[in-house]
């Protein structure tokens, strides 16, 4: 077993990474877990909060195993978590293009492109899992694209060298929440799965030190219910609308993770946030969120701006010699088609040093011009058509005769709460699955991974350790709801709610909302400084206290109140605000999505620091400020190499 | 822009409804429609108001979520566009907007522009799967499946669950919805397995849900943002007609 080192007289971390070669720990693991008597499952129940891919995926499997579900959602229906508008694809190491994939390969470019943030065991078996990935996604009826021949078909996504990501038109998402929703509704039918839409999550109970139940909010009646069971898994998704503005659903929050870490469960590396490079860029203050456009588009996009920020010529007035293809120019080798972070942050530069083009001069132009001359009018139509459809709906601009401006929005959110190889939390029985974790992206994730990993999750792991756990703590149903925690954390939730009903503020929550947005885009975004950092916490603790003394909540408690939810929501992205920023002002060097402007090579490019941070930071709940803990991360198998892509 | 809306407001689901009206000023063509109602909210909340509650999500059109009835078209005057994605640039300064929610027997109204459509959750549990559990799935390429058969299933189910459907068809009808899932597996190998099954079970389930029946208006396919054509019903009808003679008692 590794173990992590925690600061003294603090708690260890300890990651439970199973012996043996990397290619062997999770035939280990599963080789010596304890499996729990089939005829004991029904009498466990398991409690799933969110139905997106990981939870779904997870809900599903395990009732299918024969344990006793209830799936929670904030939605109106299982099958609109936001994992459906996924659009790009899901990576597997299939190797079907016969094009030189193989496990390894997946893995290796999981944790490279992680920025050697991420944890080796974890990384590897997600990569093994891939492939079982696609073969349920189509047994379930996922209708991925195929060739003419019948095989499913292949694209290379994101800068990979081979073919490993596989795609249902521009909808990748949505069709493997779809299987997921088709195979929870399968349980639901069977009577193993209650399903309880329109819940929100607002507390984790804790009784002698593990997890055995939630509180929620009945969003239509209001009610303050308690829920109670063996194991709580977390399923509940990122926490880009911190932001306020991002490519996140609007009701995407934070509040059930953050609950949970006020419970003792640590938040790690929050800092690590992803600005994803190809949206639509933003248009006035009235903006309630952003649009993704899937980065296949800079397969055939050039990306470009006017060389003299002067220029105000419209775009296909610009002759070849005033422009500057600056990906092309800065990365001969990967151009347009550099990962992510460096294509958002190499926007921003653009935009930073006056260059930028349209109306608000924050957006790059991203031309198809060429690809057009090139292939034609219809073959760009086929590959894209779906996406300059979108594109023009939004924008009234048609992306075949004028090029498309583009920006970098909040995309995906890296960090996440602290789990061990298990996918379980630092409290036991609370486990943490999909982007609610923190473990397989390190501090960068690469395209088509997300879906991947939500449902390596749920499919194929967390039915294995959620097994172990209630076998090494067998008491089926021993506390009920009855019991008077629940009753005490219950009363907790509605006295928040009291206090926000009740506050007679003069502002909206949305205010507030983007308020905190602002300050986190401009000091906790794309580039980072001590200062700026500095700066976020203070402001940050002062909205806090303006929130409860001015936030105006209309209505009551007792209805339907889309605002009631919302402000609760953003109390708790406050909080994290300040953790994100404390956490990126403690990361001393620059990886990944996490860019310290001190800390960057002579041509602008992050510099890591591998001697002092090759760590995940596991935040602590404290009040006032929350306790560091580390677990250093150890390569065995891949030596950690500066990533270029000139 | 200006903007006078004509809101449906209702507290609750046995409360009488009733068509309030607001102005907005500051109402932009780059705007989205929910965009607009985000911003009344604003100036309701200010003015201590109760905002107008409506469904919203992921505002790009894929979750379903949202949906109103703009000016008597369900999703609002633009083809294949969900009401997230319509923008303000559709319309004038100076209109009147009518915005009122899906109406249908079967979609009971939650409060306001929200209505319930858990019934649509139902259809799909009554057999809207491939009845397989995790694990033991063959290699995903160990059955072929032809091109055309694949895009055809795709063009079924990129179908949202949205609701638009009912609320366009003078019979508050859901065939479009539930032959849009049918024929999403039935074009497949792995779920024609069940197919004769599924169309009884889900067509019988839609009956029992209160929604009417099919008479080929096709006002939904008219109205569906994802464009899912109304061919489907007529397989659904086939295999409804068909089940008895071919599903094999479950």
């Amino acid at each position: 077993m590794t173990q992590s080192n925690g600061a003294a007289g603090q708690p260890r971390l300890e990651a439970k990474i199973p012996d043996g070669h990397l290619q062997d720990k999770w035939d280990n693991y599963k080789d010596a877990v304890a499996l729990v008597n089939p005829a004991n499952k029904r009498k466990h129940t398991i409690l799933v909060v969110g139905s997106g891919l990981a939870g779904g995926s997870a809900a599903a499997t395990l009732a299918g195993l024969g344990y006793n579900v209830k799936c929670f959602c904030i939605q109106d229906s299982a099958r609109r978590a936001h994992s459906i508008a996924a659009q790009g694809g899901i990576n597997a190491a299939k190797n079907y293009p016969n094009d030189g994939d193989t496990i390894w390969r997946l893995f290796y470019d999981t944790v490279k492109g992680g920025d050697y943030r991420a944890r080796e065991s974890n990384v590897y078996r997600l990569s093994q899992l891939s492939a079982n990935i696609i073969d349920q996604a189509v047994a379930q009826g996922v209708p991925f694209a195929r060739e003419y021949g019948g095989m499913l078909a292949n694209r290379s996504f994101g800068g990979a060298l081979v073919s490993r990501t596989f795609y249902a038109r521009g909808q990748t998402g949505q069709q493997l929440l779809l299987g997921t929703y088709q195979a929870l509704s399968h349980q639901i039918a069977a009577g193993r799965v209650a399903m309880l839409p329109r819940r929100e999550m607002l507390d984790l109970v804790v009784v002698d030190g593990h997890a055995r139940g939630i509180v929620t909010r009945d969003l239509v009646t209001g009610t303050i219910e308690r829920y109670a069971g063996d194991a709580v898994l977390l399923c509940t998704g990122g926490y880009g609308n911190a932001y306020y503005l991002s490519t996140n659903a609007k009701n995407s929050n934070v509040t059930a993770a953050w609950r949970c870490y006020k419970r003792g469960a640590f938040f790690a590396n929050p800092c690590y946030t992803q600005i994803h490079p190809t949206c639509i860029p933003v248009a006035g203050s009235y903006q309630s969120k952003l649009t993704l456009m899937s980065e296949s588009l800079r397969n055939d996009g050039r990306v470009w701006v006017p060389k003299d920020p002067a220029d105000q010529r419209a775009p296909d007035q610009i002759p070849e010699a005033d422009r500057d293809y600056y990906l092309e120019r800065r990365y001969p080798s990967f151009g347009n088609l550099v990962p992510r972070d460096v294509a958002s942050r190499a926007a921003k530069k653009e935009c930073d040093d006056g260059r930028g083009v349209g109306e608000t001069r924050l957006a790059v132009y991203l031309d198809f011009a060429d690809a057009i001359d090139r292939l034609g009018k219809q073959a760009i139509g086929e590959r894209y058509g779906n996406l300059f459809e979108m594109y023009e709906r939004i924008t009234g601009e048609n992306p075949y005769r004028t090029p498309m401006r583009i920006y970098p929005a909040v995309h995906y959110t890296m960090g996440g709460l602290w789990v061990d190889y298990e996918l379980q939390s630092t409290v036991p029985g609370l486990f943490v699955l999909g982007e609610a974790n923190f473990s397989d992206h390190g501090a960068n994730r690469l395209g088509a991974s997300a879906l991947m990993q939500g449902l390596a999750d749920g499919y194929f792991v967390v039915p294995y350790t959620v097994g172990a756990y209630l076998n090494r703590h067998d008491r089926a149903d021993s506390v009920s709801a009855d019991n008077p925690a629940f009753a005490e954390v219950q009363g907790a939730a509605t006295r928040r709610i009291e206090r926000l009903i009740n506050s007679d503020g003069d502002k909206t929550p949305t205010q507030f909302h983007r308020q905190l947005g602002i300050i986190l885009w401009n000091h906790v975004g794309m580039s980072r400084t001590r200062a700026g950092l500095t700066h976020a916490i203070a402001a940050i603790g002062e909205l806090k206290e303006e929130f409860w003394s001015r936030v105006r909540v209309p209505g009551t408690a007792a209805t339907f109140n889309k605002n009631l939810e919302f402000a609760g929501r953003i109390a708790d992205f406050i909080e994290l605000g300040d953790l994100m920023a404390r956490d990126a002002l403690r990361r001393e060097e620059s990886c990944g999505g996490h860019f310290r402007e001190e800390f960057q090579t002579a041509e602008g490019e992050a510099l890591r620091n591998d001697d002092a941070y090759m760590d995940v930071a596991a935040w602590e709940y404290g009040d006032p400020t929350p306790h560091l803990h580390l677990e250093p991360l150890t390569f065995e198998s891949v030596q950690p190499s500066t990533r270029s892509y000139k | 822009m200006t903007i006078h809306l004509r809101v449906w407001r209702q507290s609750g689901p046995d409360s009488p409804g009733f068509l309030e009206d607001h102005t907005v000023t500051e109402a932009n063509e780059h705007m989205s429609f929910l965009e607009l109602l985000d911003v009344l909210n604003e100036q309701l909340i200010r003015d201590g108001r109760e905002p107008v509650e409506f469904d919203s999500d992921c505002r790009e059109g894929i979750c379903g979520s949202c949906g109103l009835m703009v000016a008597g078209i369900a999703h609002g005057p633009q083809k294949r566009t969900a009401v997230c994605q319509l923008h303000m640039r559709s319309f004038n300064s100076g209109d009147t907007i009518t915005v009122e929610p899906f109406r249908a027997r079967a979609f009971p109204i939650v409060r306001d522009l929200v209505v319930d459509r858990s019934a649509f959750d139902r259809i799909i549990a009554a057999g809207g799967f491939v009845s397989v559990t995790t694990g033991g799935a063959p290699d995903a390429n160990a059955v072929l499946i032809s091109k055309a058969d694949a895009d055809r299933a795709m063009d079924y189910a990129a179908c949202i669950g949205c609701g638009a459907c009912v609320a366009a068809c003078p019979n508050g009808s859901a065939s479009l919805f539930t032959a849009a899932k049918i024929a999403h597996l039935d074009f497949l190998p792995q779920g024609q397995v069940e197919s004769a099954h599924r169309a009884l079970a889900m067509v019988d389930r839609m009956t029992d849900e209160g929604f009417g029946n099919c008479s080929n208006h096709a006002e939904c396919e008219a109205v569906c943002p994802k464009g899912i054509s109304i061919a489907g019903i007529a397989r659904m009808r086939r295999l409804y007609l068909m089940g008895p003679l071919t599903a094999k008692a479950q």
